[in-house]
């Protein structure tokens, strides 16, 4: 990984067979009076350069899989790999520094800071990984000028659409080089020009070598991603691959 | 690359992140500072004002001289009081280092303003003789009208100390002002100032040697010697006085040097502070509950920052060490401006009355540390609180 931050490509290129992030006979079960299993039996792999959806209604487990995916909940059972290190065996501060290098995040309310600008919202997402300031706003300007932001850098989230502040926080998980962006909801809170737009950008970004897993209940959006995986009830019904999954053109239209 | 380490945050990331929360929340952030400044302000003050305070009473000691000794008579070996031999000034005024002996003589005899006032109401008004140059020995001088002189310490002729024409209600000099003394009329010639280092002589009327013997039957005792002596000398004079001025029984002198009373005075002035620093120390306890009080609600405000932190890659001891910081940084700014309101009000109250402003290190050096202790004490809880908090949890958002 590179200081500056610049490419969003690995270096060395992509190596499409290595995976990236696994799931092994997970289940996790959120104890009480009634104990909920909100996942039960989830296996798949994520292989690099793959960009995944994970369809499925509201209260399928979609975000409990986001958050045991992303190492911020560990699993009842089951593994979860990261980049071939099985997350059970490492310590939470050893996972923290795992999510700082190694994941970055999406989440549906992006969680920008009002205050600062959106360099800074950017730049923060390599707070944590041992980079000075210099350096993290060199990376954070040229993630957004990847995002399409260039011009917005000086302006704080209150100024931006919602659309553009999207668009911030996928620069800030991009920020970091990370081995897999996971995506929650990202579309959202958009209209669906805006929302069309951001897949067009998730598009972009897997064409130069990102990993991505967007976890979305729009099955539509969903539908035009190479490879989806439908979760129902906490359960992976379905893991479906388009003929040509990792041929993603620049050329998409909806 | 499968172990990725955990990087501690740059001081300049720390501090960054610490102030996030002050930024955002200006009006909150000063509040509570305000607590904490209000404290550290009466405990600087406190302090400052009385290190000022007491380096103004010593400069003034300096200015009056630190090599006066005084010699009274003690007690003889009966208990009954002795008596100085009238050769003592004399005898005195013989040591090298001596530079000037002035005296007194208590006689035995009351003042009043006119002879019409009751008898028992004397007071405490004394009438002593007293030598041509005592003014300037004790270092005051005259307020009004003139001193004995040679002539007039011969003729019923009178000095008023400071306290000693305030009881008698005398505040100027004018012809024929008269005051009865010891069953005769004695004239006013002048009323002196206060006499700091010896304040016997200001509740005294004084008139001359001679006109004590001729008037009032006075033996020519002396009951107060006053003795300058060469500064660097003083503690050597101090040794030999008692035996000087009364060879017989030196046993039977008091020896006492006045400045050093007036400089443990100075510093027993200080033992009136603790009253006021623990008042200062109460109201440094309230702003650190005001921070507590913030800290707390700053991190059930910020759940969702301290999640995405944690996704970000924060670790716990990141996360405690943000908000103990930020705790700290609220109370140090709290304590900086109390050092300087502090240091303001001493300096305003010192140039009234024109003393040097003194502010000493332990004054604003404590100030400054208490609010440091204070500020990580009270952000402790919320921080531990705030690392404790789990990802999923923070990053829950109804």
């Amino acid at each position: 990984m590179t200081a500056t931050g610049a490419a969003v490509l690995p270096a060395g290129g992509p190596r499409t067979d290595e995976p990236v992030l696994e799931l092994d006979d997970v289940r996790k079960v959120y104890p009480g009076a009634s104990p909920v299993v909100a996942l039960d039996r989830a296996s798949f792999t994520i292989h690099r350069w793959e960009l995944v959806a994970i369809v499925g209604p509201s209260g399928s487990g979609k975000s409990t899989l986001l958050q045991v995916m992303g190492t911020l909940d560990r699993p009842t059972s089951g593994t979860v790999r990261i980049v071939g290190t099985d997350v059970a065996s490492m310590s939470d501060r050893d996972l923290a520094a795992l999510r700082a290098t190694r994941i970055g995040f999406v989440f549906q309310q992006f969680f920008l800071a009002e205050h600062a600008s959106a360099l800074d919202n950017v730049a923060d997402g390599r707070l944590y990984s041992g980079t000075r300031h210099r350096a993290r706003a060199q990376a954070a300007a040229a993630a957004l000028r990847r995002v399409g932001l260039g011009h917005r850098m000086d302006h704080r989230p209150p100024q931006l659409s919602g659309g553009e502040r999207l668009r911030v926080a996928i620069a800030r998980a991009l920020v970091g080089n990370p081995d897999i962006v996971l995506a929650d909801e990202p579309t959202g809170n958009l209209d669906s020009v805006s929302g069309a737009a951001i897949f067009a950008l998730l598009m972009e970004l897997h064409a130069e070598g990102a990993t991505i897993v967007v976890i979305t209940y729009n099955h539509e959006l969903a539908g035009r991603l190479p490879r989806r995986i439908e979760v129902l009830d906490g359960c992976l019904v379905a893991d479906v691959r388009e003929p040509r999954p990792a041929a993603p053109t620049d050329g998409h239209r909806p | 690359m499968t172990a990725a380490t955990v990087r501690r945050l740059h001081p300049a990331d720390l501090a960054r992140t610490a102030s996030v929360g002050l930024r955002t929340r200006r009006m909150r952030a000063a509040l509570s500072a305000l607590g904490i400044a209000i404290g550290v302000a009466a405990m600087v003050a406190v302090l400052g004002l009385s290190a000022s305070s007491q380096a103004g009473l010593l400069a003034e000691i300096d200015k009056l001289g630190t090599n006066l000794l005084v010699v009274t008579p003690g007690q003889s070996i009966t208990g009954d009081a002795a008596e100085l031999p009238t050769e003592a000034p004399g005898m005195i005024a013989r040591i090298g280092p001596v530079e000037t002996v002035e005296s007194t003589g208590a006689v035995d005899a009351t003042v009043f303003r006119n002879p019409y006032i009751p008898a028992y109401n004397t007071n405490g008004i004394g009438l002593a003789a007293a030598s041509l140059g005592l003014p300037d020995a004790v270092r005051t001088s005259v307020a009004a009208g003139r001193y004995l002189n040679a002539a007039t310490a011969r003729l019923p002729v009178a000095v008023l100390g400071s306290d000693a024409a305030r009881h008698l209600g005398i505040s100027r000099i004018f012809p024929d002002q008269r005051i009865w003394a010891g069953g005769q009329w004695f004239y006013v010639a002048g009323i002196l100032n206060p006499a700091t280092l010896t304040q016997n002589i200001n509740n005294l009327v004084l008139i001359g040697y001679p006109a004590a013997e001729k008037y009032l039957n006075f033996d020519g005792h002396p009951s107060t010697v006053y003795v300058r002596a060469a500064t660097e000398q003083v503690a050597d004079v101090f040794t030999v006085l008692a035996a000087t001025a009364n060879p017989q029984s030196p046993s039977e002198v008091k020896v006492t040097r006045p400045s050093a009373a007036l400089e443990a005075r100075a510093a027993a002035q200080s033992a009136f502070n603790g009253l006021f620093l623990g008042l200062g120390a109460v109201a440094l306890l309230v702003g650190g509950i005001g921070v507590a009080n913030t800290m707390v609600i700053s991190v059930l405000e910020r759940r969702s920052e301290i999640g995405l932190r944690r996704a970000l890659g924060a670790t716990k001891g990141h996360i405690r060490l943000q908000f103990l910081a930020e705790a700290v940084l609220l109370a140090a700014i709290g304590g900086a401006v109390g050092v300087a309101a502090g240091t303001v009000a001493t300096a305003s109250y010192v140039s009234i009355k024109s003393w040097h402003l003194v502010v000493p290190p332990l004054a604003w050096g404590g100030g400054l540390g208490a609010a440091v202790v204070i500020g990580a004490t009270a952000g402790l809880l919320p921080a531990l609180r705030a690392a404790r908090m789990q990802p999923t949890e923070a990053l829950r958002t109804t």
